[in-house]
């Protein structure tokens, strides 16, 4: 069985608290915050104020630029609020606030829950429905997939890999997409293809999902989706990285950056992109709601919830329960994802879940000295040497850790994960990655205007 | 009781490996080895290994406690294998003033002074070693007192090592009787030498051990070992002699201190390369010295001094064999 | 015999190698204007790079090189040691007036509750890659002390009771390093005043008052009285927060008393005599201890 070449750990995936539990619709929130950053690039503008009405599924936020995404309004409603709010991790976001008045949808959307396969639409159609619907990647990342599918000038697209991986542990959310809306990912899947070019798709599946593997190669074989195939993948973390899942399924490594995917012919999505793109495709929803986990070892309840975006996330976590004593609560999986400490804070487009860590677990282990047991360089899937990339970066020999390609770090957590003094090198190449990157953008810049 | 709201940078889960783990893991790995030479040589034996692992617990805590006024550091168990693998290389009729001696040494000198746990540049344990070898030479060498029965009081290597030059110093194989060389009794733990470095297939186990428990990786261990049996199957075939090919590597493997080096001493963290291209590179230079040493050098073993010389050759390996970058071709 | 040989070959291979050195030195030899090292002399030699070059040695040579040596300036000699070594050069140096590293925070640990616990690395810039810190204040001081490491001159450190940097004055040589590390960019310099005084607005949150309120009782709201009550212009109102102009303010201290919140501190100075309607009664306690320090 197939996976990425260096590196990796295998954590306790904790996938049994929630997977078996069905997508349930969350009712309605009474109020949604939309801020205008829920993506990589030039935040949206907003273009409605404050007494205007909305319908469910309008733009409110403009994309600025190409590497920007529309924002639309959740609910139907009217604008109470542009302001400057906090995010989960309180800092200041430009968010509309919507307060909802019944469910009013824009005209032009099909709501029939009636599958539509056929699309006949020309790759250059779909892109632009796609960047209309102000998709962007569901698994985390949150870049504009309309940009991803903009193949450069001289570059050719050769195969299209969907990450079904999930390799984060706790998260279920694209694991029950897969399940439930098996037929969305693959119509998705084959619009890919077609907006690209490409005759072949893989998707990549870890092995501990063998229901979704051999649910989506029923449903392959049933509907006749030539070209697709499942691949089951040996379970490591972080499988799901996007240059680890193109290793793990054609076994070609992307350069180092600035590279990207294309360069070695891939073009990746996630399965809940995929449901994300047929929905704006074929039935012309945009991205208003998404399938997100709400896990955790010590809730009273977990959910996979199929809810609108601005939900807060106070809503989610009422619904679970949370218990008493000391609790981190996450954006995403404990992997990755990112502390909340607002929790006012709304849903918004790159969070598959929200997990909350309680007790023991919550709390971070002593900080004892290096003893240089080199757990760290075997497990880094880049192939980087964290424990120096840590120490420079502390140090702030900004020169030498670009040297030693801090750059190319995917902040995959897996050196502190590892590491059995329990240092914080995570923390510190990040900060190492964002100044180098900095320094190398400005250079780049310089170099421009001579 | 109250909710605490934690908060702190990805990631957030921990896989629960920590230092002390993987120190009680190496003492676990040495228990083995210690319990056949105890049976072999008798208590005095563990009264050895006794006193240097309490030299070395104790020397660590005051020197971090009152010189360096930071806390003990003796919780991380690391002071305990020092003291086991100071004593795996001693001889067991040792004085025990010298064996806290070489203990003040191997702590004091070899470790505390480098800042502690994964600053020391040289294996703390050898750093006692070595030092007590050059500072009590006779102390040092006299196995008489190994194992009851056994008369001549040497080494097999030591046997091997001088009594095949001749006047002129050229070596003469032919006066070297293999024949007579235990085998067996190299495996099992009756060989002549140091008091952890008899039980060759003790030593195995725990390495195994170390293996399965992923202390340790395969590259130092049979680098070092491969290295050794690939330079004496050379040095056999150029003398020419049907067995010697076959039994000159391993009873290179087998004497001295070739396994406790390989599986224990040359694969402390702090002093052996980061990488696994390093670490193999390591091991090759290692098995190198050692064998030169042994075959050619002043001394009939050489495991200490050659593990010694490449830990000095550590940071330059670091600095110049580093992982394969992602998404290059080397 | 043998020793005279031995103690001949030896001198002459010295005097061999004395010649070799000696002549190797004279080609590689690198000319240098002599003044530089006479005015690396004159600086402090503190290396802090405060003025913009890496260390005393490359401001040394640019001071030299320069003919106008305006926009040089060394922040730790100061004024006077800067018009000497003008002089020494045959220049004209800049009149600067002293400045002071100034934190602009006072959100203490009582007045701005931390309301989560922090478990990553001890370190500003490791929390502001992810989040706003403890507390509710996306503006405010961290408090894990980068700017505490960054100082060289032993002028800061981390008071554990309000959880704030205090800045020594008087150790203070304005070379700026702690304005470069501060995330939050909390760290201004500002005049430096005689007998170290000053007055300062100690908030920086660009936040409605209403929700400054909720998280800080030291924070600027944007009321603007002290803007009203100002004589010289010097205090601005921008996104809901004041700012005293260094350069208009002349300490006339009408501000102070005008504050709601107490966010105008004020340094080794007193308060002016309170007028019959002052503020609410909790402003003047919070001055007065601050002043005590």
């Amino acid at each position: 069985m197939r996976t990425f070449p260096i590196g990796g750990i295998h954590p306790h995936d904790n996938k049994e608290w929630s997977k078996d539990k069905a997508i349930e619709v969350l009712e309605l929130p009474d109020e949604a915050k939309l801020p205008m950053v829920q993506h990589i690039g030039s935040p949206a503008t907003p273009i409605v104020q404050k007494g205007d009405k909305v319908l469910t599924g309008q733009v409110i936020g403009q994309s600025t630029g190409f590497v920007s995404a529309n924002i639309h309004s959740p609910i139907s409603g009217t604008v109470t609020n542009v302001d400057m709010f906090p995010n989960g991790q309180g800092q200041r976001r430009m968010m509309v606030v919507i307060k909802r008045e019944g469910d009013e949808w824009l005209e032009t959307i099909d709501r029939t829950p009636d599958h539509k396969r056929e699309c006949t639409l020309e790759p250059k159609e779909i892109i632009a429905k796609i960047k209309d619907a102000g998709i962007v990647g569901l698994g985390g990342a949150q870049f504009p997939t309309h940009v991803k599918l903009t193949i450069p000038d001289g570059q050719k697209a050769e195969v299209v890999v969907i990450n079904g991986v999930e390799c984060e542990p706790y998260l279920t959310s694209d694991y029950r997409t897969m399940l439930e809306r098996a037929e969305m990912v693959l119509t998705g899947t084959e619009i890919v293809m077609r907006a690209v070019g490409v005759k072949r798709a893989v998707i990549g599946v870890e092995n501990n999902k063998p229901d979704a593997i051999k649910h989506l190669r029923e449903v392959i074989a049933r509907d006749g989706y030539h070209g697709i195939e499942v691949m089951p993948l040996k379970m490591r973390y972080p499988q799901g990285g996007e240059k680890q899942l193109i290793a793990a399924v054609t076994g070609r490594e992307v350069p180092p950056p600035p590279a990207l995917p294309i360069s070695v012919g891939a073009v990746v999505c996630n399965v809940s992109t995929c449901v994300a793109i047929y929905e704006a495709v074929q039935k012309n929803k945009p991205l208003i709601e998404r399938v997100v986990t709400v896990t955790g070892k010590h809730l009273n309840s977990t959910h996979n919830y199929l809810a609108r975006f601005g939900t807060p996330a106070s809503r989610f976590f009422e619904l679970a329960g949370i218990p008493e004593g000391d609790v981190k609560l996450l954006n995403g999986g404990p992997m990755m994802g990112r502390s909340v400490v607002d929790i006012t804070a709304p849903l918004i487009k790159g969070c598959s879940g929200l997990t909350v860590i309680t007790g023991a677990e919550a709390a971070r282990g002593k900080e004892l000295s290096c003893i240089k047991c080199a757990k760290c360089v075997s497990v880094c899937p880049m192939g980087l040497e964290p424990y120096l990339l840590s120490k420079l970066a502390k140090m702030q020999k900004w020169d030498m850790a670009e040297e030693h390609n801090t750059v190319d770090c995917i902040e995959c957590g897996c050196c502190s994960y590892t590491c059995p003094s329990n240092l914080p090198l995570l923390d510190y190449i990040r900060i190492g990655k964002q100044t180098v990157s900095t320094i190398v953008r400005a250079r780049a810049a310089a170099n421009n205007k001579k | 009781m109250a909710t605490r709201l934690f908060a702190a940078p990805s990631p957030h889960i921990h896989g629960g490996e920590n230092t002390r783990r993987i120190m009680l893991d190496v003492i676990l790995a040495l228990v083995p080895a210690l319990a056949v030479s105890t049976y072999v040589m008798g208590w005095r034996a563990l009264f050895i290994t006794g006193v240097a692992v309490a030299g070395c617990v104790v020397f660590e805590y005051i020197i971090s406690r009152f010189l360096l006024k930071r806390g003990s550091t003796i919780g991380d168990l690391s002071a305990i294998v020092t003291g086991m693998l100071l004593a795996f290389n001693l001889p067991v009729g040792i004085p025990w003033w010298i064996v806290l001696i070489g203990a003040v040494v191997a702590i004091g000198v070899g470790k505390m002074t480098f800042g502690g746990l994964g600053c020391n540049p040289f294996n703390p344990a050898l750093t006692g070693r070595i030092f007590l070898l050059i500072a009590y030479p006779v102390q040092m060498t006299d196995w008489t007192t190994n194992v009851p029965d056994t008369i001549s009081g040497s080494t097999a290597l030591a046997e091997v090592k001088y009594s095949t030059y001749d006047v002129a110093g050229n070596i003469v194989l032919d006066r070297m009787n293999l024949e007579s060389v235990d085998f067996l009794g190299m495996f099992g733990g009756t060989m002549n030498g140091s008091l952890g470095e008899i039980a060759s297939l003790a030593l195995i186990l725990g390495g195994l051990y170390l293996l399965w428990r992923k202390v340790i990786t395969w590259h130092i261990p049979v680098a070092v070992l491969g290295t050794m049996a690939v330079f004496a199957l050379c040095v056999a075939l150029g003398i020419g002699g049907g067995a010697l090919c076959y039994e000159l590597p391993l009873f290179h493997i087998l004497a001295g201190g070739a396994l406790l080096g390989a599986i224990f001493m040359a694969t402390d963290y702090s002093t052996s390369p980061m990488t696994h291209k390093g670490m193999l590179l390591y091991g090759v230079g290692i098995g190198l010295l050692t064998m030169i040493i042994r075959l050619w050098g002043a001394y009939p073993e050489g495991m200490s001094f050659a593990i010694f010389i490449m830990n000095a050759a550590t940071p330059l390996i670091n600095k110049y064999l580093r992982p394969k970058r992602f998404g290059t071709k080397k | 015999m043998n020793l005279l040989l031995t103690v001949l070959t030896l001198s002459l291979l010295g005097v061999l190698l004395a010649v070799i050195l000696y002549f190797v030195a004279q080609k590689f030899k690198v000319e240098e204007d002599p003044r530089i090292d006479e005015v690396e002399k004159m600086l402090p030699g503190a290396n802090c790079g405060g003025c913009g070059f890496a260390g005393c040695r490359a401001m040394s040579e640019a001071l030299v090189k320069n003919d106008n040596i305006d926009a040089l300036y060394c922040p730790v000699a100061g004024g006077d040691v800067m018009k000497s070594i003008a002089g020494y050069l045959g220049k004209s140096a800049a009149d600067k007036a002293p400045m002071v590293a100034t934190m602009l925070c006072g959100g203490t640990c009582q007045k701005r509750p931390k309301i989560n616990h922090y478990d990553g690395a001890l370190s500003c810039a490791v929390v502001n890659t992810f989040y706003i810190g403890e507390t509710g204040c996306a503006f405010g001081c961290i408090g894990y002390g980068d700017c505490v490491q960054a100082c060289k001159f032993g002028a800061m450190a981390l008071n554990p009771e309000t959880g704030l940097v205090e800045i020594d004055p008087d150790k203070c040589t304005a070379c700026g390093a702690c304005v470069k590390t501060c995330p939050k960019g909390l760290i201004e310099l500002r005049k430096k005043w005689p007998k170290n005084r000053a007055i300062y607005v100690a908030c920086r949150s660009k936040n409605r008052g209403s929700v400054v309120m909720k998280v800080c009782k030291a924070g600027c709201i944007g009321c603007g009285k002290c803007a009203k009550a100002c004589p010289f212009g010097a205090i601005t109102i921008d996104s809901y927060l004041a700012y005293i102009n260094p350069d208009k303010c002349k300490l006339c201290r009408k501000c102070v008393n005008e504050c709601p919140t107490g966010a105008i501190n004020i340094k080794n100075m007193e308060r002016l005599p309170k007028e019959p309607a002052a503020p609410k009664a909790e402003a003047p306690a919070v001055a007065k201890s601050e002043t005590a320090k």
